[in-house]
């Protein structure tokens, strides 16, 4: 690890004065990527803003419209098992709990999960040339090992994946991400905040300099997928890995007839993936016989495989299709037996 | 609490560990777990990964099973912490070492103190009812004698009787 100076954020104006204008100052909280990383050298800043004691970033709260604020700080067990949250938006407990270990959901926080960088073993690798983690040495990923890089979204400088299954629900969800900066408070709809890498791939997100992700909203309207939902997650082991493929599913079921559709994919892509036009050809047609295929034909448009990874398509279209299968059916896939229902 | 520079001489910190409150300095970049294990002895807490996969160095942080590897010593600062040797006595185990000993759940015996304190935590959480419960959740717990079918009967063991308990105090 690194030299660095500590301070701990006494207000959220004094956090967001050690960021402006400090490139080497990092925020940290849980710390379970940060540190971790911090060990690699993968990240070495020179200064550490310490914001866990800035008591506006806490707790799960209603906000006017009827949706619910969850805090920045808010740790991924209290997501998980939140009464709120696993009544009205149970795909994203769900999501949370197919996630690493019950140690770090402990630790690891709502901001902190938004803004955790990619498994990627050359990022991960200082001994490697890599375009995020050095911008311009190179992507040792493209024409090197690449069984668990993206398949969509992808560019000649990154072939990196978004390592979170939460951040693939709350893209689901039509979450939004509540930010304060230097020039005040903002909110960035979910699908904005991720960016593809193009040739910038050192940037995973839509944040300003100064800005610090202060809370995460869910939408009163997602509620109404509380019925039908699953999050079926692909992995090498049956629990604790990152995905190889993750789905997102969730429909508004109206009798037999889909009213709305929700569909996203984690680990093939340096964001949740989503097409809106995958969900609409869905919508008034029939639980029993809707075009599950169609959809995940349409979202897996564009897919571009590596030597090692061709098999995600595959295994996604199928993913999809099972993920649909069991929104339709309202059974969601066991968190426990990691049979595929 | 103030900015302080590389190479000062520490930070000051209160923390509360096994029911003992301290007063440490500590740099930085220290973290939890090395605190426990270099500046105060307690080494019954394991470094395993040192990188938050192997789960050798749980303790409970509030009364949370946490990776001591990941958290650095001077965020700790008014915290309470138990680690394993706070846990029980050698006259009195806590009902889970004891189950440990009775169901041979260990073999070399390095990650027990991690799995010890992810289980009592596991059983405090409530989560858990099933054999597939217990082994979901205790997946932050490495094993690499493979001890993991005596872990789960261990858990489970004091899980029916902390539920025997409740049953007769409801009579």
């Amino acid at each position: 690890m690194n030299r660095f100076s500590y301070h701990r954020a006494e207000t959220l104006a004094d956090a967001i004065s050690h960021l402006r204008g400090n490139p080497a100052a990092a925020i940290i909280a849980g710390g379970t990527n940060l540190v971790d990383l911090m060990k690699y050298e993968v990240e070495r800043p020179g200064e550490l803003v310490d914001v866990t004691r800035l008591d506006e970033l806490r707790g799960i709260s209603e906000t006017p419209d009827g949706g619910l604020r969850i805090g920045a700080l808010v740790p991924n067990s209290d997501v998980a098992y939140d009464e709120r949250i696993n009544a009205r938006y149970p795909l994203l407990a769900h999501a949370v709990l197919a996630g690493a270990t019950p140690q770090l959901r402990n630790a690891a926080t709502t901001g902190g999960n938004l803004n955790q960088r990619t498994r990627c073993y050359y990022f991960n690798d200082v001994a490697t040339p890599c375009n995020k983690r050095e911008p311009g040495s190179g992507c040792s990923a493209i024409g090197g090992v690449n069984r668990i890089h993206a398949i969509l979204g992808a560019s000649d400088y990154c072939i990196a994946t978004h390592p979170s299954d939460m951040c693939v629900a709350l893209a689901a969800l039509d979450a939004e991400v509540e930010v304060v900066g230097p020039d005040g408070k903002r909110r960035i709809a979910f699908a904005d905040y991720h960016r593809l890498p193009g040739d910038e791939p050192q940037r995973d997100n839509t944040l300003r300099p100064g800005e610090i992700v202060v809370a995460v909203t869910l939408p009163r309207e997602a509620s109404a997928f509380a019925g039908n939902y699953t999050y079926l997650k692909l992995r090498d082991r049956l629990s604790y890995a990152f995905a190889l493929v993750s789905v997102a599913a969730a429909l508004k079921v109206d009798g037999r007839r889909i009213a709305a559709a929700r569909l996203a994919l984690g680990g093939v892509a340096h964001k949740p993936w989503r097409k809106l036009e995958a969900e609409e050809v869905l919508v008034g047609m029939s639980t029993d016989d809707a075009p599950f295929s169609r959809a995940a034909d349409i979202l897996l448009a564009g897919a571009q495989p590596h030597e090692h990874n061709a098999f995600k398509i595959d295994l996604a279209r199928r993913a999809i299709v099972r993920a649909l299968s069991q929104a339709a059916a309202g059974t969601p896939q066991s968190l426990t037996d990691k049979r595929i229902a | 609490m103030s900015q302080t520079q590389p190479g000062s001489p520490g930070i000051q910190i209160q923390i509360t560990i096994n029911g003992e409150p301290r007063r440490i300095a500590v740099q930085a970049s220290n973290t939890l777990l090395d605190l426990l294990r270099h500046d105060l002895g307690l080494t019954g807490t394991k470094k395993g990964c040192d990188h938050g996969q192997c789960g050798a160095c749980t303790v409970l942080i509030d009364g949370r099973r946490i990776n001591s590897c990941l958290q650095l010593a001077v965020m700790q600062d008014g915290k309470e912490i138990t680690t394993i040797e706070g846990v029980g006595q050698a006259s009195q185990l806590h009902p889970l070492q004891q189950a440990f000993i009775e169901r041979d759940a260990f073999q070399c015996g390095y990650c027990t103190p991690g799995q010890i304190c992810s289980g009592i935590a596991l059983i405090e959480e409530g989560h858990a009812a099933t054999r597939d419960e217990i082994r979901e959740l205790m997946s932050g717990n490495i094993c690499r004698c493979g001890a993991y079918p005596n872990i789960v009967d261990a858990i489970e063991d004091v899980l029916v009787q902390r539920s025997g308990v409740s049953r007769e105090a409801a009579e």
